[in-house]
């Protein structure tokens, strides 16, 4: 089974502000968006799951016209606080680099 | 106007301004060039300390090139967001560099100089009147949070910006910005679409990110009736739908709605189109006028002083009982702290934080496998305190259990650690934390900033 880092032509984390972590998830072509879309592997739910936050906290978008998803979450600790080890947020997303996407 | 057109210089001033690039924009005769000079995303460091993160020399560098592209034009050039978090002494860096340059090449300039620091007492009498408002998410704020916060600054929008070009100046230095603001100002001011203008300036004011694979160039950015186009200039550059779409939900926890001062960006209806062979069109952006007219706020406030030890563990008994070895190391200096300092010191007055590379240090609480074991672990020690005196003997005080906290596996005395410089421990200085991600809800558009104007130059004396 293919996983998403196969399809995507981009997975990043940054953050959205000093408060806010957002994941973006890219692809190449419509089909690809389409192809995870229709699978349902990305959600609100598969996030909290995959990332052991609170749902109620998650925000997901699916966004044709970018072929792209994103999910946002207030981040664990605020940006440059005392234990906050990932200034630019660039670094969390690799969870999402194996998130198993049947065909449909 | 039927159309505007800019050039966006470049995502960050003192990033490098590609000269060749800005010469070549010139010829489709763009109405003015802006640029940004700041950012939270380096930390709270620059509003806190009053520093800038980029270095002077590469900023001076960039706003020569600048002008020297927009006096050729005869047209204004907007830069926001000055010494990276745009407070007043971040203003006053700039405008001296502004001075240099201007000496050096025998300019005379009208120059607006917009300031966004907010004073203390003007905050505190709109926090009582219930006109700052927290964004989600939010840290608690109270009065005295305003008192203790090292700077605040509000983030203007386009009217500041309009008020300056309207006087027929050169050159804007703004304080704190919206970046897109800087771009978005002079085509609304001219009656053209004001989602068009946003959408334009958000996805220009990063500069070259806009393209497929950004570098060297420069971006021209044209506002009309109906449509704005995105055509980067410099060697290889190429937009195309998808990455001036990307570019659009880039740095944002919404990709639709982007809140300014006086509304709402609203992408969910807009469409990209490739133009050319390397310009995007994009149409249908909207802009919803805000009911009440909000500047966001941006504080940094102390949280002491910092010192550090740098290390690794490579012993493998060590590694694979990592986390017990580590709290009986914890547990020892907290005891040992409290005798030797327990009269300066309470616990709550200082925090050691252990950042532990090669297992969560990166991911932190979001690490799905904090349980596997590595091959060797780095350890980044961080010590916070009232002072950098005290910061210091904490991490002194550190070093010693980790170098010899014993394990079962091996009878007698052992060095579990290995400190990569001596001394041990790294002065770090004084460290900030953002202390509010709140809106302001002002009486008037303009009480949060003060404009002032100047003519610098030979002509001038």
């Amino acid at each position: 089974m293919r996983v998403l880092a196969d399809i995507a032509s981009l997975i990043r984390s940054k953050n959205a502000g000093p408060f806010v972590l957002t994941f973006d998830i890219m692809f190449q072509s419509d089909e690809d968006y389409e192809t995870v879309r229709r699978s349902g592997a990305l959600s609100v739910d598969a996030f909290a799951k995959l990332y052991r936050v609170n749902p109620d906290t998650v925000r997901f978008f699916e966004c044709a016209n970018a072929r792209a998803f994103k999910f946002s979450i207030p981040r664990p600790c605020v940006q440059g606080d005392p234990g906050d080890a990932d200034m630019h947020g660039g670094q969390q997303f690799i969870p999402l680099m194996s998130i198993e996407i049947p065909e449909k | 106007m039927d159309e505007v057109r800019f050039i966006a210089a470049i995502g960050a001033l003192g990033g490098g301004v590609h000269e060749g690039s800005m010469q070549e924009a010139l010829r489709e005769r763009p109405h003015f060039i802006a640029a940004d000079a700041g950012t939270t995303d380096a930390g709270p460091f620059a509003l806190g300390s009053g520093k800038a993160a980029f270095a002077r020399d590469a900023v001076k560098r960039d706003l020569a090139i600048v002008m020297r592209t927009a006096r050729h034009a005869q047209i204004p050039v907007l830069i926001g967001s000055v010494g990276t978090a745009g407070a007043d002494i971040h203003v006053d860096w700039m405008m001296e560099i502004v001075r240099e340059v201007i000496r050096e090449h025998a300019w005379t300039l009208k120059v607006a100089v917009i300031r966004s620091e907010q004073n203390k007492p003007y905050l505190q009498e709109l926090f009582s009147s219930g006109r700052i408002v927290p964004l989600d998410p939010a840290p608690h704020v109270d009065a005295a949070s305003i008192d203790r916060s090292a700077r605040i600054v509000g983030m203007m929008g386009v009217e500041p910006l309009q008020e300056a070009i309207r006087a027929g100046v050169d050159l804007v230095i703004a304080g704190r910005c919206s970046d897109p603001a800087l771009f978005a100002a002079i085509p609304i001011m001219h009656g053209l679409p004001e989602g068009l203008a946003w959408h334009a300036g958000k996805v220009a004011e990063c500069g070259t990110m806009v393209c497929e694979t950004s570098g060297k160039g420069a971006i021209l950015g044209y506002v009309r009736r109906d449509e704005a186009v995105i055509r980067p200039v410099g060697p290889g550059l190429r937009c195309t739908p998808q990455s001036v779409a990307a570019h659009s939900l880039y740095e944002n926890g919404d990709p639709y709605l982007h809140k300014e001062c006086s509304g709402t960006l609203d992408l969910s209806e807009c469409r990209f189109e490739q133009l050319d062979d390397v310009a995007v069109r994009i149409i249908g952006s909207r802009f919803i006028p805000a009911e009440r007219y909000t500047v966001k706020l941006e504080g940094a406030e102390s949280v002491g002083f910092q010192s550090i030890i740098v290390g690794g563990v490579r012993d493998p008994f060590i590694i694979r009982q990592l986390d017990a070895w580590l709290a009986k190391i914890k547990a020892y200096i907290a005891k040992n702290v409290s005798a030797v300092l327990g009269n300066e010191l309470k616990p709550d007055d200082y925090k050691i934080v252990f950042h532990i590379y090669g297992r969560n240090a990166v991911m932190g609480p979001l690490e799905p496998h904090p349980e596997s074991v590595p091959q060797e672990v780095g350890i980044v020690v961080e010590a916070t305190a009232p002072t950098q005196a005290l910061a210091t003997k904490i991490a002194q005080m550190c070093r010693q259990p980790l170098l010899h906290a014993p394990i079962d596996e091996w009878k007698g005395a052992i060095t579990g650690f290995a400190c990569l410089h001596n001394p041990a421990e790294v002065e770090r200085g004084e460290v900030f934390r953002f202390s509010f991600n709140h809106v302001a809800m002002p009486r008037t558009k303009t009480e949060m900033f003060r404009t002032e104007f100047v003519t610098i130059g030979e002509a001038a004396r």
